[in-house]
């Protein structure tokens, strides 16, 4: 018997074949995220969604009227991650936290990296730091840092 | 309505590892026995309905080799909910009172051992704002503890109060998982988990199953000497983005509560499935109790949470007390979603 040199291979990529639009108001969330830009949107009674949504949370009403924003903000609650797991935005201590934007009125959540836990305080201000590689997704924020 | 009641429940010890069986494995007893105690067979049953998560599987359409546990001969009219099976047990309530059906088999069962169960659960967020960010589901409780914790909602006292009162509950409860005599000064001196969040805070992460049989007027009472007669039942849904809600209460608690009558008359005993200390609290308060409700006899789920059957275990014990003459009103809470997202409530009552 001949002695089987390589075996056999075949490509198996599990994948969706298709493309997914992410609607009127995420899409102008996202595409603003890749220009290192944050946007809102707004509701009737004048308060800021971000993360932006299509549809009001409390009446279903579409929405659609983009905010800009700034890339600072306020600490609204936090959690700190002492062992942060691989797929985790930091490889080393950080918090997650909920952080609404200088001109929303809604949080979003996202990483700080406060270096220590001590840093961290619920209204501590913060600015994003962007990545160095902007794809249009939430990520395109690596994470936030403390404004000292 | 129909007069449609709880007859009959059986449960897997929770573990932490159910090292030698898969989910089917686990489940396979718990429908014998359920079936051996009721005297019914695949026959006599008219639903099937399950609660399950693919995802704790690793595999597509995994809820459906759950029906070997049934047995596939003759063929049975069946029905699966990606939740909790306390949804399963909805759904077939709704089948019942709909007249398609008299007796019903609803079960549920997850092996979280299988993954990291923290990050199996960030991939029920939001897909494009959240599930990129992996919050594993602790970190996205310990936000929600520390706006408690910070508006006065409650104290790290009272978190810790409910971990000692469940695990001493559950030393009567031979199947649950973390369970024994606890001082509140004592597990406060534990490390922080994910702060503000320790390890007594976080219900433990089970393998486990659980399987009830609900019937209509007549037949319940063939089946069961004391039926729990389910006199309120709703399920309430708050958006997913916690940027959105008010975290320091459960709104849809409240309205389920309301919509099922809790209120309406005493509650004897509460089976609560919060996965959290805080939310422990939390919806003891949706729910309006007091003093004068025992409140998680068997432990609750800080005491075992097999995810998928951990909202459905309470339904049964909850029932189990009413079968037992030990109350005659009970209330059963599930929850679905981060944070409490969403919540269920069922009302039972002897006759």
């Amino acid at each position: 018997m001949s002695q089987i040199e390589k075996a056999l291979t075949a490509p198996h990529v599990i994948e969706y074949t298709y493309k997914r639009s992410l609607g009127p108001v995420l899409s102008q969330f996202f595409t603003a995220l890749r220009e290192r830009r944050v946007v809102g949107v707004r509701r009737k009674d004048g308060t800021v969604l971000c993360p932006p949504k299509e549809y009001d949370p409390d009446t279903g009403e579409s929405l659609g009227d983009m905010v800009p924003l700034k890339d600072t903000g306020v600490v609204t609650s936090w959690a700190w991650v002492a062992k942060p797991r691989p797929q985790q935005p930091l490889q080393k201590p950080f918090a997650y936290a909920l952080i609404r934007l200088d001109g929303a009125d809604t949080p979003l959540l996202h990483a700080v990296d406060a270096g220590s836990e001590s840093r961290m305080k619920t209204s501590m201000r913060v600015r994003a730091r962007w990545a160095d590689t902007t794809t249009g997704a939430i990520r395109d924020i690596a994470c936030f840092e403390p404004v000292d | 309505m129909r007069d449609v009641a709880v007859v009959a429940f059986t449960q897997a010890p929770s573990v932490r590892r159910d090292l030698d069986r898969n989910e089917v494995e686990i489940l396979i007893p718990v429908i014998h026995e359920l079936k051996q105690k009721t005297g019914l067979k695949n026959e006599d049953v008219d639903f099937v309905c399950s609660g399950s998560s693919d995802y704790l599987a690793g595999q597509a359409f995994a809820f459906v080799s759950g029906l070997d546990a049934v047995g596939a001969w003759p063929p049975v009219c069946e029905s699966h909910v990606e939740m909790d099976g306390a949804w399963a047990l909805y759904e077939a309530w709704v089948k019942i009172q709909m007249g398609y059906a008299q007796v019903a088999l609803v079960y549920g069962f997850g092996k979280p051992s299988m993954g990291d169960l923290p990050i199996t659960m960030a991939l029920q967020l939001d897909p494009y704002v959240l599930t990129p960010l992996w919050p594993d589901a602790i970190s996205l409780a310990a936000l929600q503890a520390r706006i408690c914790l910070e508006k006065g909602v409650c104290t790290e006292r009272d978190m810790a109060e409910r971990a000692v009162r469940d695990r001493k509950n559950a030393k009567d409860n031979p199947f649950a998982q973390v369970k024994g005599d606890f001082t509140v000064d004592g597990i406060l001196k534990d490390p922080f988990v994910v702060s503000p969040l320790r390890k007594h805070d976080c219900a433990p992460i089970s393998d486990g199953a659980s399987a009830v049989i609900l019937a209509a007027g007549d037949r319940a009472k063939e089946l069961c000497k004391r039926p729990a007669w389910i006199r309120g039942f709703e399920h309430i849904c708050e958006p997913l983005d916690l940027g959105v809600r008010d975290l320091t209460r459960s709104r849809s608690t409240e309205i389920a509560a309301d919509r099922a009558g809790v209120g309406k008359k005493k509650i004897d005993v509460a089976e609560l499935s919060a996965p959290f200390t805080h939310q422990e609290i939390l919806i003891e308060r949706a729910l309006g109790l007091d003093d004068g409700t025992r409140i998680n006899p068997s432990g609750g789920a800080l005491a075992a949470n097999p995810l998928m059957a951990v909202g459905l275990s309470r339904i049964g014990e909850a029932a189990s007390r009413i079968w037992d003459g030990s109350a005659n009103r009970a209330v059963a809470h599930a929850t679905s979603g981060p944070c409490l997202q969403q919540n269920l409530v069922c009302v039972l009552e002897g006759d």
